[in-house]
């Protein structure tokens, strides 16, 4: 895969394939540490310890369609060939945390991509389970929680075509803004991690 | 200076769109993405953004929604259209570039694109 955010939107389906109602997403862009890491955790269904030791081999799938599970183990390959690697927590009934770390500035990190379209790909799921995005760069954060705009929009479903385009700018924007200038990271949706804020929504 | 939107604007949206809810449920069109493992290493990811983004440009309103993998792997990105009334239409192989082509051709033409079609399940199947 071109990107990291292709990644992490197989990490995301993987959870939702789980059966999972909400999901979050951390990324951690630590410039100082050199080191961008990557963690989802669902509340899925998750793994007893027979199938967790089997989860990164290429040809074991817990799919009955087809007879390979390619998404780890190119997580992994990835993660490891820029001096870092892939953990995977999991525990029957209660759920599942990958995290995947890479050497910030190595060669072949991939470039993290479009995470506009990656979320959006979540939020858009037939299979409705909640999202929870926090991504941390340059010391500020912004993050999206799903079961916000839900709230907000009560009836109105996130597939909406007007919703739909909102919640794209509203991304957009929040990124963009993690890495503009100091003045413009106190409002909305991103804060300074000093803030010591989790959801930063305005509403 | 990026302006960052705040969830008042989506309620005010809410306001705006919750009359025409029902009615576009009911008749709307529905684009279906495949986007399990195969999905997204054949790009289907790439192709949901330029839906998005064809839908968006000619204000056509369609709800999209995103599936995991159906077993056809060899056949993604794979596109399910549905209407009410009218069978849903499996399209694969649907990169970027063939958007446009399906969006004028089969939502505003009406016309299904015989050449590109992997599938159809009738509305007696989808239960309509």
């Amino acid at each position: 895969m071109r990107e990291l955010s292709q990644h992490i939107l197989d990490l995301l389906q993987n959870g939702i394939e789980a059966g999972a109602t909400r999901l979050e997403l951390d990324i951690d862009d630590d410039e100082q540490a050199n080191r961008l890491t990557i963690t989802v955790c669902d509340n899925g269904r998750g793994m007893d310890e027979e199938t967790l030791q089997r989860v990164t081999d290429p040809f074991y799938t817990t799919r009955t369609t087809r007879h390979v599970g390619l998404g780890l183990p190119l997580l992994q390959a990835a993660a490891e060939r820029c001096a870092g690697g892939l953990t995977i927590a999991s525990q029957p009934g209660q759920g599942t945390v990958v995290t995947a770390t890479f050497q910030r500035d190595h060669i072949d990190r991939a470039p993290l991509g479009d995470m506009v379209t990656t979320v959006m790909s979540v939020l858009l799921s037939a299979h409705e389970c909640d999202l929870v995005y926090r991504h941390r760069a340059n010391g500020r954060v912004f993050t999206l929680d799903s079961a916000e705009l839900r709230e907000a929009l009560g009836d109105v479903p996130l597939s909406h075509p007007a919703v739909r385009s909102w919640i794209q700018s509203y991304i957009q924007e929040g990124l963009d803004a993690l890495n503009g200038a100091d003045d413009e990271a106190s409002s909305g949706a991103v804060a300074k991690e000093s803030d010591n804020a989790t959801s930063q929504v305005a509403g | 200076m990026p302006q960052v939107k705040s969830l008042d604007e989506l309620r005010k949206l809410r306001e705006q769109v919750k009359e025409e809810i029902s009615t576009r449920i009911e008749t709307g069109t529905t684009i279906i993405v495949g986007m399990g493992t195969c999905g997204i290493a054949a790009g289907a990811r790439d192709t949901m953004h330029a839906i998005l983004q064809e839908l968006d440009k000619r204000q056509i309103s369609a709800h999209v929604r995103t599936v995991g993998c159906i077993g056809m792997c060899a056949r993604e990105p794979l596109v399910d259209i549905e209407q009410a009334g009218k069978p849903r239409v499996t399209y694969g192989n649907v990169t970027p570039d063939m958007v446009p082509r399906l969006i004028e051709e089969h939502l505003k033409n009406g016309h299904v694109i015989e050449e590109w079609v992997v599938g159809r399940k009738t509305t007696d199947e989808i239960g309509l």
